[in-house]
C-alpha cells in the first residue's frame, strides 16, 4: 500500500479503516537463503537492501522481542557525516547520501531534518583538530565550515558566552547534519523489506548457530530450527552472546550510553549542537522535546539504565552551556547497550566460519550508520566481497593493527571511545 | 551504584574509575614467539567474553589510589565481592 | 490586562485545609483572582468557578484540570516572574502565594479562543501516525515548510530564551530506612521505624502529611484522619533520627539503594535571590518502604476530556481539602471506590446529580443511581454542560458542571520498576502490582501494592517496617494498629464505553481509543509499538493516567489479555526534574574546577591573556605598550628567549615523586627506554606507550637518588599515567617496593629559557655545576627546591622547583632578574613557537595514534627489556612500511601562512581524499626563520625531506606549496642547549 497525502485524505473520509498492517507477521519457513539475526535497524536495513539491489528475498529477519527495540528506538537521532579518518569518511559519506534519499526510497516519512549540526571547539588546539576533520570531510566532498566565535553566535545566540567555563572559540558547522525520527527508520525499512518478500520474524530469540564442517547450516531458535546458506549476526549489544554461539569471540564490549529527553517546549534550539570539552549533545525534536546525551557511565552493563553521577554531569554540561535550557524538566532517561570496539569503528566482516558474517561495533553512533551498514553488509552477503566504502572494517585489524580507525585517538580500551 | 573499597568501605560510583574487563590481568608473556604473540596481543587487548551476567572488571578507587577487581552482574549491577589487586596492605 | 476581582464564588463555607484569614491575590491569564493560604493554583481556579485551564496537545482541545497531583495531565501553566518564567508548571502542585502571575500555553491567540483548535475538525486526517506517510514531496519542503509548521504547532509551554540565574542546590543523604510517601501505611513505617531508633528519611510529595488521608478524611482510632497524620507528624518531628522531607518526590531509584529526590525548595514562595527554587537529593539507603499510594484512572468514553471531567480522588480533594463547591456532579465509576466518592461528596453538601456504574449496583442511595449503565457523551464546549447516559432505560442528559471519572487504582509501581523489574497483573484490582526485589532493599506497601483499605493500608505499613526492622537488625518497637474503615474495594473494569465518536486515554498526547486501535489494526500491536506509534504515554505525565488504559485497549483490539501485553518500561524520573536542579552548581564556572598557577594573579596583572589548557589557565603572552597584537608579543618573547632569557611558569606539567628500592626497575617497565641506567643526578627524556603499543605520553625522569625518581608528564595527561603507573604496579609487579605520589600542586616549577639564564639562576641560588640534563636538589632563596637543567625551548635552560607558596615570590624575582637583562615572562605562544622551531612534541602530535616510529623514535623502544606496550607495537602493520611519519613543513614562499589542520597531497592533485598524503598538526610564525613553521605528519615523511607538496585547507581558503623538511629547525646538533 502506496502512502500519499491523498491516501491520508481518502482513509480520513473513511474512518481510517482501510490502513493495512505495516508488515505480515509470517511464521518462519524451513530454509531461508540468508538468516539475519537482529530485527534493530540495521538487520532491517540488511534485508532491505538484498532484497532491493541484489533481488535476494529468501531472507528472514529474526528478533527476539519487536522490530525496532534496540538502539534505534532508544538514540539521540543524529545524522551526521563528519568522521575524519580513512575508512569513516567513505562510510558515512555513503550513508548520509542514502539518508537524503531515504524518505522517497522507502515511500514512509522519517523525519530526516537536515537543520546543521555544530561542533563546538574551545581552544587553538581543538580549533586545529576540528579542522583537520573539517579539511577531510570536504576531502570526501561533504560540507564543513569553520566558524568564528562571531559566526557561532549568531546561529546560536543562547549559548553562555560571557560565563562559561570553556570559552567559546567557534564551532566546526556541517550544513547538511541533522535528525530524523529513530523509530520511522526501523518501520520504514522493514516495510519495504516486508513488502519485497523478507520475512520479519517477531518474537523470535535465535538459541544456537549450526555448523557443520566449518560451515554455517542454521540457526535454533524458539520457534524451532530454520536453516540458511548464510547467517548475518546484526545484534549491536548482545554481539557477544550470539558469536558465542558460533564459538567467537569479539573485540567488544558492551556499555551502557544514557540519553534524555524534556517536556515538550515551543522551538528553541534549531540545530544539532555538540559540546566536545562536556561530553554534552543536544537537539529538539519535532515535538518539542530535548534531546540529549552524554558520554557512557563508563562501566560494561546489560542493563539498559544508567546510574545519577553522569545524569547530573550531562546536566552540568547543559547548564555551563546553555544556561536557558534550566527550567526545561527532564521527562524521560534511558540506557542503551552499546557495542563498544577497540578503535570505536565498526567491524561488517565475514567471519573464519563459512557463511557467517559478523556486523557490531557501532558504538554509540550506530544510528547515523543504518543506510551505509544495511547496503553495506547486503553486498557483502550477496557477492562475498566488501563494498568499496566498508571494506575498513575488518575483524582482523585489531591483530594486524592495519587501519585502525581510532577517532578519539584513545586506544584500545573499548570503553574510551 | 555503590562498591566497597577494601580501604574506605562502600563509596559512590562517582569515586571510582573503570579499568576494563579483569582479563587485563593476564598479560602475556614478553618472550613469546612472534607470530603467536599477534594473536596473543589481540586476545589480550581485544577479544572479550563481555557476559551478559556476572563478571570481574577492575575498578580504581581514586581517592585512594587503589585499583580493584570486582566481581557483578552486568545486567542487575549487583556486586558480589571486591578485592585490591595488590592486596591489603596494612 | 487587570480586571476587578472575582470573589470566591465556589468555595464550601467553613470546610477545608485552607487558612481563611490569609487571602493571596493572584493573576492567571492577566486576570486578577483571590484564594487563600494552602490553595494550590488549581484549587484557587476551581474555587473561583475557573474550570478551562489549558489545551490539549495535537487537536488544541479546551482542558480542565483532570487531577489534585503531580500526575497532571491537562492544567499546565506557565508561571511568570520577572524577566523569567517557567513552562509546564502543573496547577495542581503549584502552592498559591501572594503576586503568583500564571499564564496558560499552547493556545493562540488566547485560552478562550484558540486558532489552533481546527485540528480538532481535521482530526480524521491527523490520525496516529498519520505524518509517516505524507509531507515527503517535494523532498526540500519538510527543512523549509512542513517541519517548521509542524515544530511551531507542537510543543506546550516556552522557554524563556535567558539563562537560568536562580540558585539551585544538590544534597547527599545517608539512612537506614527511607520511606517514599506519607499517607497512613507510610506514616505508620516512618512511626514505627524512628522509634525503633532507626535512621529514619520520610519523603512526601505534598506540603503536609497525610496522603489521601487530607482528601478522603477516614476515622482512625476514632478521630479524624486529618488530625491522627498530624498527631504522628508531631511525633515524627520530635524525633532526631527522624527526617521529614516534605515537597519532595522521589524520581529515580538506582543501584546500591540510591534515589535521586527533587526537593522543591522556594517553589511555593515568590521567587527570592536567597532561596534556592529546588535541591536535588541523592539518598542513599540500606532498606526502603514504597508507600508512593495510588493513582486513579479516568474511563474512556466519548468526549471524556471537556473542562470539569475530573478523576472522582481529584474532586474529592478539592472538595474536602481545598472546601471547593463545584457544582452538580455525575460520578462514573467502575468500582467502590466512585461509590464512596458520591457518598462523601454529598454529605459534604455536593450536589451528585447521577452516579453511574456498568455495574449491578444497588440502587438506593440519597442520589440517583444508574445501575449497568455508562456514559456515552458529554456537552459543552469550554466546560462540561451536560453528560449523556446510557441505561436500561435509554439515554439521559443530566446537567452537571463536574464529570468526576472513576476507572479504579493503579498502585505507584514506577519506582519499583526502575531497576527493569516487571510488575506483575492483579485480577483482583484490576492494576499492576508489584512483586518482590523489583529493587534490591525496596519493600512496597499499603496502596502502591495494591491494598486500598485504611486498615489494610496501615497494617501494610507496619508488616514492612518491622520486616525492614528485621533486616537492618534493629528491635522493633510494639507499635499497635489503629482501628480505621476496612471496606472491601471490588472493581468490575470499563476500560473504554463502545459508542462511537472520540474516546480520550492520554489526555495529554491527545491519544484516543481509535488511535490504539489503529495501531493494531496497521500492526503494531506490540505495547511497545503502540506506544511509539501512537505517542500514547510519552507526555509530560508520561502516561501515569492512561497507560493501563491503552494496554486494556490494545490488549482487546489484539485479541491478547492484558497481562500477556505487558506494558511498557518504566523510566526515571517519577515527576519532570528541571535541567538547573540536576545540573545544580554547573552553571559559569562551577562545570569544571579552575586550577591556577602560582603566577595567575602576576600574569593577569601584567596584561597576560589566559587561556585554558585543560582545567589549567596559562598565559597566552605578556603584552607591551605599541605591540599591535599576540603576533608582535610572540616574535619579542621568542627572540627574548633566543638572545637573553625567559621566564615561564611550568607547574601544569604533572610531576609524580616515586620511591622505593625498586622504583628504577619499575620506571623500566613503564617507559619504553631505558631508566634504571640513570645516574644519580641526571634526567632523561621519557617514552611511554599505551599497552596496544602507541605513544601515550613523554615527559622527562630525574633521578634525586638511588631510590627516589621525580617524573613529569604532560599537562593532559597527569591523571591518566598517574593512574596507568598504579595499575602497572598493582595489576602486574605489587611484590616491587615502589610508591607514587602526585606532587603536581606540590612544587611550583618555572623554565629559565636563554643564553643567559645563568645569570638569573644565580640572583635565587648557589647553583652548581650542572651538566646538560642534570639535577639536584638544593637551596632557593633558603627554601628547599630542586633545579633540573632540561631544556624545551633549545636554549641553555633551567627548571627550577620551589614549594607552592613560594612559587608566586620566586615568579616575581625570576622575571626581575630576567628583565634587567634584557629578558623577561614569555607566554604559551612563544612556547608554542620555540617547542616547533626544536621538534619538540606536544599532544598536537601525540594524539594518541603514533607510534614511536612514527614520531622518529623507534629506538627509544628498548630492545633489551620488556615494557608496557612493547608486544603489541611490534605488530605487523604498525612496523610496516607507509605509515605517516612526523616532518618539518616550511612554506616554499616564505610570505605565506600556513595552518595546522590543513591536509597535505601531492603538488598536482586534487584535494580528495583518496590523493591524501598526510596532515599538519602545529604552526607557528617563527621570528628566527622569519617564517611561519609547521609539523605535521606524512606518508614515509622521513624518506622525503625536500619534497614539495600541496598544503590544503580548504576551510580557511588556503592553498600552499610546503617543502618537507627535517622537524628540528634550529640548532639541530642542539650545541645552544648543551651550552
Amino acid at each position: 500500500m502506496r502512502y500519499s497525502g491523498l491516501r491520508v485524505f481518502t482513509q480520513g473520509l473513511l474512518g481510517n479503516t482501510g490502513w493495512k498492517p505495516a508488515w505480515r507477521k509470517p511464521a518462519p519457513k524451513a530454509e531461508y537463503d540468508v538468516v539475519i539475526i537482529g530485527g534493530g535497524g540495521h538487520g532491517l536495513a540488511t534485508a532491505y537492501y538484498l532484497a532491493k539491489k541484489h533481488g535476494i528475498t529468501n531472507v528472514a529477519v529474526l528478533e527476539r522481542g519487536y522490530l525496532g527495540g534496540g538502539n534505534i528506538g532508544r538514540n539521540t537521532t543524529i545524522v551526521r557525516a563528519n568522521y575524519f579518518l580513512p575508512g569513516n569518511s567513505e562510510f558515512y559519506s555513503h550513508s548520509l547520501k542514502l539518508w537524503e534519499g531515504l524518505e522517497a526510497d522507502l515511500n514512509y516519512n522519517t523525519m530526516h531534518s537536515q537543520r546543521g549540526l555544530i561542533n563546538l571547539f574551545h581552544s587553538d588546539g581543538q580549533r586545529d583538530a576540528f579542522a583537520r576533520r573539517g579539511n577531510a570531510m570536504l576531502a570526501q566532498g561533504d560540507d564543513a565550515v569553520l566558524l568564528s566565535r562571531e559566526e557561532v553566535r549568531e546561529k546560536l545566540p543562547y549559548l553562555d558566552y560571557e560565563q562559561a567555563r570553556f570559552p567559546i572559540y567557534g564551532g566546526l558547522y556541517h550544513p547538511r547534519g541533522g535528525t530524523a525520527r529513530h523509530d520511522a527508520v526501523a518501520w520504514g525499512y522493514a516495510r519495504g523489506a516486508d513488502q519485497r518478500g523478507v520475512d520479519l520474524i517477531e518474537n523470535c530469540a535465535v538459541t544456537g548457530i549450526d555448523i557443520a564442517g566449518g560451515k554455517v547450516t542454521g540457526v535454533q531458535t524458539t520457534r524451532g530450527a530454520i536453516r540458511a546458506k548464510k547467517v548475518a549476526m546484526v545484534v549491536a549489544g548482545r554481539s557477544s552472546q550470539v558469536a558465542e554461539m558460533a564459538g567467537m569471540r569479539l573485540p567488544i564490549e558492551s556499555h551502557v550510553l544514557q540519553a534524555f529527553v524534556t517536556e515538550g517546549l515551543k522551538p528553541v534550539i534549531n540545530h544539532v549542537v555538540s559540546f566536545g570539552m562536556g561530553h554534552f549533545y543536544i537537539s529538539q525534536s519535532d515535538k518539542g522535546g530535548l534531546v540529549f546525551g552524554g558520554d557512557l557511565d563508563f562501566y560494561a552493563s546489560y542493563a539498559a539504565r544508567g546510574n545519577l553521577p553522569r545524569v547530573e554531569q550531562v546536566m552540568e554540561a547543559g547548564m555551563t552551556l546553555m544556561p536557558m535550557i534550566g527550567r526545561a524538566k527532564i521527562l524521560r532517561s534511558w540506557g542503551g547497550i552499546m557495542d563498544m570496539s577497540p578503535d570505536g569503528s565498526p567491524i561488517i566482516d565475514r567471519t573464519d566460519i563459512d557463511g557467517l558474517f559478523v556486523n557490531c561495533g557501532w558504538n554509540y553512533g550506530g544510528f547515523k550508520a543504518v543506510p551505509a551498514s544495511g547496503d553495506s553488509l547486503a553486498h557483502l552477503l550477496a557477492t562475498g566481497r566488501p563494498l568499496e566504502v566498508a571494506k575498513g572494517f575488518r575483524l582482523d585489524r585489531f591483530r594486524t593493527g592495519r587501519g585502525l580507525m581510532d577517532e578519539e585517538g584513545t586506544g584500545s580500551q573499548h570503553n574510551l571511545h | 551504584m555503590r562498591i566497597d573499597c577494601p580501604y574506605c568501605g562502600a563509596r559512590d560510583l562517582r569515586e571510582y574509575t573503570y579499568g576494563g574487563a579483569a582479563a587485563y590481568l593476564q598479560r602475556p608473556e614478553a618472550e613469546a614467539e612472534a607470530a603467536a604473540d599477534d594473536a596473543a596481543w589481540d586476545a589480550y587487548l581485544h577479544l572479550r567474553d563481555n557476559p551478559a551476567g556476572r563478571t570481574r572488571d577492575l575498578w580504581f578507587h581514586e581517592p585512594c589510589a587503589t585499583w580493584l577487581e570486582v566481581e557483578r552482574d552486568t545486567v542487575s549491577h549487583e556486586i558480589f565481592a571486591t578485592r585490591a589487586l595488590a592486596g591489603v596492605r596494612t | 490586562m487587570s480586571t476587578r476581582p472575582r470573589s470566591q464564588s465556589h468555595r464550601i463555607p467553613g470546610r477545608g485545609l485552607i487558612d481563611r484569614t490569609k487571602p493571596l491575590r493572584f493573576q492567571f491569564d492577566g486576570r486578577s483572582y483571590e484564594g487563600f493560604a494552602g490553595d494550590t493554583l488549581a484549587s484557587a481556579l476551581l474555587a473561583n468557578g475557573v474550570r478551562l485551564m489549558g489545551r490539549s496537545f495535537k487537536y488544541h482541545r479546551p482542558r480542565g484540570v483532570l487531577t489534585a497531583g503531580s500526575e497532571e495531565p491537562n492544567a499546565l501553566v506557565t508561571v511568570l516572574e520577572d524577566g523569567q518564567h517557567t513552562p509546564n508548571i502543573r496547577a495542581t502542585m503549584q502552592e498559591l502565594y501572594a503576586g503568583l502571575n500564571a499564564r496558560s500555553q499552547n493556545r493562540w491567540p488566547s485560552l478562550g479562543f484558540d486558532a489552533m483548535a481546527v485540528n480538532d475538525y481535521a482530526s480524521p486526517f491527523l490520525s496516529a501516525g498519520f505524518y509517516y506517510k505524507t509531507f515527503m514531496w517535494p523532498r526540500a519542503f519538510w527543512e523549509r515548510l512542513y517541519e517548521p509548521v509542524i515544530r511551531r504547532a507542537a510543543g506546550l509551554g516556552a522557554l524563556s530564551g535567558v539563562a537560568d540565574t536562580a540558585v539551585y542546590e544538590k544534597a547527599f543523604a545517608h539512612c537506614d530506612l527511607l520511606v517514599i510517601g506519607a499517607g497512613p501505611s507510610g506514616l505508620i513505617a516512618a512511626l514505627s521505624a524512628g522509634r525503633a531508633g532507626a535512621d529514619v528519611i520520610l519523603v512526601e510529595e505534598d506540603r503536609r502529611l497525610g496522603g489521601r488521608l487530607l482528601a478522603d478524611q477516614p476515622l482512625i482510632d476514632g478521630k479524624s484522619g486529618v488530625a491522627w497524620a498530624e498527631g504522628i507528624a508531631e511525633e515524627l518531628a520530635s524525633l532526631p533520627n527522624v527526617r521529614v522531607m516534605t515537597r519532595t518526590t522521589v524520581t529515580g531509584a538506582y543501584d546500591g539503594g540510591t534515589y535521586g529526590a527533587l526537593e522543591r525548595v522556594g517553589l511555593h514562595l515568590a521567587p527570592r535571590a536567597e532561596l534556592p527554587r529546588e535541591c536535588f537529593w541523592r539518598i542513599t539507603a540500606r532498606r526502603t518502604v514504597l508507600s508512593a499510594g495510588a493513582l486513579e484512572r479516568p474511563i474512556a468514553h466519548p468526549d471524556n476530556d471537556r473542562p470539569g471531567v475530573m478523576l472522582a480522588s481529584g474532586l474529592r480533594a478539592y472538595v474536602a481539602r481545598w472546601g471547593v463547591n463545584p457544582g452538580p456532579v455525575v460520578v462514573f465509576s467502575t468500582n467502590d471506590s466512585g461509590l464512596e466518592a458520591a457518598r462523601a461528596l454529598t454529605r459534604m453538601g455536593v450536589e451528585v446529580a447521577a452516579y453511574v456504574d456498568p455495574r449491578a449496583v444497588p440502587v438506593v442511595e440519597e442520589f440517583p443511581v444508574y445501575a449497568k449503565a455508562q456514559v456515552v457523551g458529554t456537552q459543552g464546549r469550554l466546560g462540561l454542560k451536560t453528560a449523556a447516559i446510557q441505561h436500561a432505560g435509554g439515554i439521559s442528559q443530566v446537567d452537571a458542571r463536574v464529570l468526576a471519572l472513576a476507572g479504579g487504582w493503579n498502585p505507584s509501581v514506577h519506582l519499583a520498576c526502575h531497576m527493569n523489574g516487571r510488575p506483575a497483573w492483579s485480577e483482583k484490582i484490576a492494576g499492576f502490582v508489584p512483586v518482590a526485589d523489583m529493587v534490591p532493599g525496596m519493600a512496597a506497601a499499603g496502596a502502591a501494592s495494591g491494598v486500598f483499605s485504611t486498615a489494610g493500608c496501615l497494617a501494610d505499613g507496619l508488616k514492612a517496617a518491622r520486616a525492614a526492622l528485621d533486616d537492618l537488625g534493629i528491635a522493633a518497637p510494639d507499635v499497635p494498629l489503629p482501628l480505621a474503615e476496612d471496606a472491601p474495594y471490588a472493581i468490575a473494569p470499563l476500560w473504554a464505553v463502545d459508542a462511537g465518536g472520540r474516546a480520550w486515554l492520554d489526555f495529554a498526547n491527545d491519544v484516543t481509543t481509535k488511535d490504539v486501535a489503529l495501531a493494531a489494526q496497521e500492526g503494531f500491536a506490540s505495547v511497545e509499538h503502540m506506544k511509539r506509534y501512537t505517542t500514547q504515554g510519552m507526555a509530560p505525565d508520561q502516561g501515569k493516567s492512561s497507560n493501563v488504559g491503552a494496554l486494556a485497549v490494545l490488549a482487546e483490539a489484539s485479541g491478547q489479555s492484558i497481562p500477556a501485553t505487558g506494558t511498557t518500561t518504566f523510566r526515571p524520573p517519577f515527576v519532570p526534574v528541571s535541567i538547573a536542579a540536576l545540573g545544580a552548581g554547573g552553571r559559569g564556572e562551577g562545570f569544571a574546577p579552575r586550577r591556577l598557577l602560582t603566577s595567575d594573579a602576576q600574569s593577569r596583572a601584567m596584561g597576560a591573556p589566559m587561556i585554558e589548557a585543560g582545567l589549567w589557565y596559562r598565559p597566552s603572552y605578556y603584552p607591551r605598550e605599541g605591540e599591535a597584537d599576540w603576533r608582535a608579543a610572540c616574535d619579542r618573547e621568542v627572540q627574548m628567549v633566543r638572545k637573553y632569557v625567559g621566564i615561564t611558569e611550568v607547574g601544569t606539567l604533572g610531576k609524580i615523586d616515586v620511591q622505593g628500592t625498586d622504583t628504577a626497575r619499575f620506571l623500566d617497565f613503564v617507559y619504553s627506554n631505558m631508566m634504571s641506567t640513570l645516574k644519580v643526578g641526571r634526567a632523561r627524556y621519557g617514552l611511554m606507550l599505551r599497552e596496544d603499543g602507541f605513544v601515550m605520553d613523554d615527559g622527562t625522569c630525574a633521578r634525586m637518588s638511588d631510590t627516589h625518581y621525580v617524573v613529569t608528564t604532560t599537562t593532559a595527561a597527569a591523571g591518566l599515567v598517574m593512574r596507568h603507573m598504579e595499575f602497572a604496579h598493582q595489576a602486574f609487579c605489587a611484590n616491587l617496593n615502589v610508591r607514587f605520589t602526585s606532587v603536581t600542586e606540590t612544587w611550583a616549577q618555572f623554565a629559565i629559557a636563554g643564553p643567559r639564564a645563568a645569570e638569573v639562576l644565580a640572583t635565587v641560588c648557589e647553583a652548581p655545576e650542572l651538566p646538560f640534563m642534570g639535577c639536584a636538589e638544593l637551596e632557593i632563596g633558603g627554601i628547599a627546591g630542586r633545579i633540573f637543567r632540561i631544556s624545551f625551548s633549545g636554549e641553555m635552560g633551567y627548571e627550577v622547583a620551589v614549594p607552592t607558596r613560594y612559587g608566586a615570590d620566586l615568579f616575581a624575582h625570576l622575571v626581575r632578574a630576567a628583565e634587567a637583562l634584557g629578558g623577561g615572562a614569555y607566554g604559551m605562544e612563544a612556547l608554542n613557537v620555540l617547542r616547533i622551531e626544536k621538534g619538540f612534541l606536544t599532544h598536537a602530535e601525540l594524539d594518541g595514534r603514533v607510534t614511536a616510529e612514527d614520531i622518529g623514535l623507534g629506538r627509544m623502544v628498548s630492545a633489551k627489556k620488556d615494557c608496557i606496550g612493547k608486544g603489541a607495537s611490534q605488530r605487523p602493520e604498525l612496523v610496516a612500511a607507509g605509515r605517516a611519519q612526523l616532518v618539518g613543513l616550511l612554506p616554499v614562499d616564505p610570505a605565506h601562512e600556513i595552518s595546522a589542520g590543513a591536509h597535505l597531497y601531492a603538488s598536482d592533485a586534487k584535494p580528495l581524499r583518496e590523493n591524501g598524503q598526510g596532515y599538519v598538526t602545529s604552526v607557528g610564525p617563527s621570528p628566527t626563520l622569519g617564517q611561519w613553521i609547521g609539523l605535521g605528519f606524512v606518508v614515509n615523511g622521513r624518506k622525503r625531506h625536500g619534497e614539495v607538496l600541496r598544503l590544503y585547507d580548504g576551510l580557511r581558503g588556503r592553498d600552499v606549496p610546503v617543502q618537507l623538511v627535517d622537524p628540528v629547525f634550529y640548532d639541530p646538533e642542539g650545541g645552544r642547549m648543551r651550552g
